[in-house]
């Protein structure tokens, strides 16, 4: 009961994350690009007001997986380092504490660009 | 005056051909699909923390993002992700996995024009500016609270 509990909050989080980007396109016109950005200056600003831990406490996946999580992940990437290198880890913060899932998604785009063919739009 | 009235008239034929995205159905669609994307993630997640005890929450974390843009860069190397992201909309494009298409896609499109060209160029249309916002704004932050522990 408990799991399924927690399981429906990271339903129901993530559900309404992706309803806002939702909302956003259809009453902006936006791009999918400006999406992304919006959503990843969201993360940085939740985590740098210092909310993001609490939201995340309850919604777990369903704040973590949305793009926000990135955000979040550089922003606290680049507090924690400096906390431990000063100056320094303003530069080498944000991106150490993302970089799995940036080189991640460039090795698999790279490897299966290489492999698959473009399906033509219908 | 003549241009103005053609102008007008083509705006509204525009107007006419642009497909209507009916928002409640779309609504609904991107919220179900973008929380059975978390609710995956979260599974993935739970496994991992299962079957490898020794994991720490952080590293767990990275390995279930890296598993979840695995799949949907696979997705859209099969061309199926783009068809997930017609129907939801948002609930394809806001989790970690439409970071994952934005990137793969174009690559694959543009293979034609070669290796550095094509794929390599292009890879970034969507994701540079993710990055490049992202690594600006928490270099703020954190430039900010080394700031702060000046004091």
């Amino acid at each position: 009961m408990e799991i399924f509990l927690s399981y429906l909050w990271v339903f129901l989080i993530g559900g309404l994350v992706c309803m806002l980007g939702e909302l956003l396109i259809i009453t902006t016109n936006i791009t999918s690009a400006r999406i992304l950005v919006t959503f990843v200056l969201i993360g940085v600003f939740l985590e740098a007001i210092d909310v993001f831990d609490y939201i995340s406490d309850f919604a777990k996946a369903g704040i973590n997986v949305p793009i926000i999580g990135f955000g979040a992940s550089l922003a606290k990437g680049a507090i924690s380092a400096v906390k431990t290198h000063g100056l320094l880890g303003v530069f080498t913060g944000g991106l150490t504490a993302t970089a799995g899932g940036i080189a991640a998604a460039i090795f698999f785009a790279f490897i299966f660009a290489l492999i698959f063919k473009s399906h033509t739009k219908k | 005056m003549e241009d103005k009235k053609r102008n007008e008239a083509y705006n509204r034929y525009v107007k006419a051909k642009i497909p209507k995205t009916h928002a409640w159905p779309s609504l609904f669609n991107s919220f179900w699909v973008g929380g059975v994307i978390c609710v995956m993630g979260q599974g993935i997640n739970d496994l991992l923390m299962l079957a490898f005890p020794s994991l720490s929450q952080q590293s767990a974390w990275a390995y279930t993002l890296i598993i979840l843009i695995f799949i949907a860069s696979f997705l859209t190397g099969i061309g199926v992700y783009d068809q997930i992201g017609k129907f939801a909309g948002g609930g394809s494009i806001v989790p970690i996995t439409g970071f994952s298409n934005s990137i793969t896609s174009p690559s694959i499109e543009f293979k034609s024009e070669g290796i550095i060209y094509g794929i390599c160029v292009k890879m970034f249309t969507i994701a540079g500016p993710v990055i490049v916002f992202g690594v600006v704004s928490s270099m703020v932050v954190g430039f900010i609270y080394w700031i702060i522990s000046l004091f």
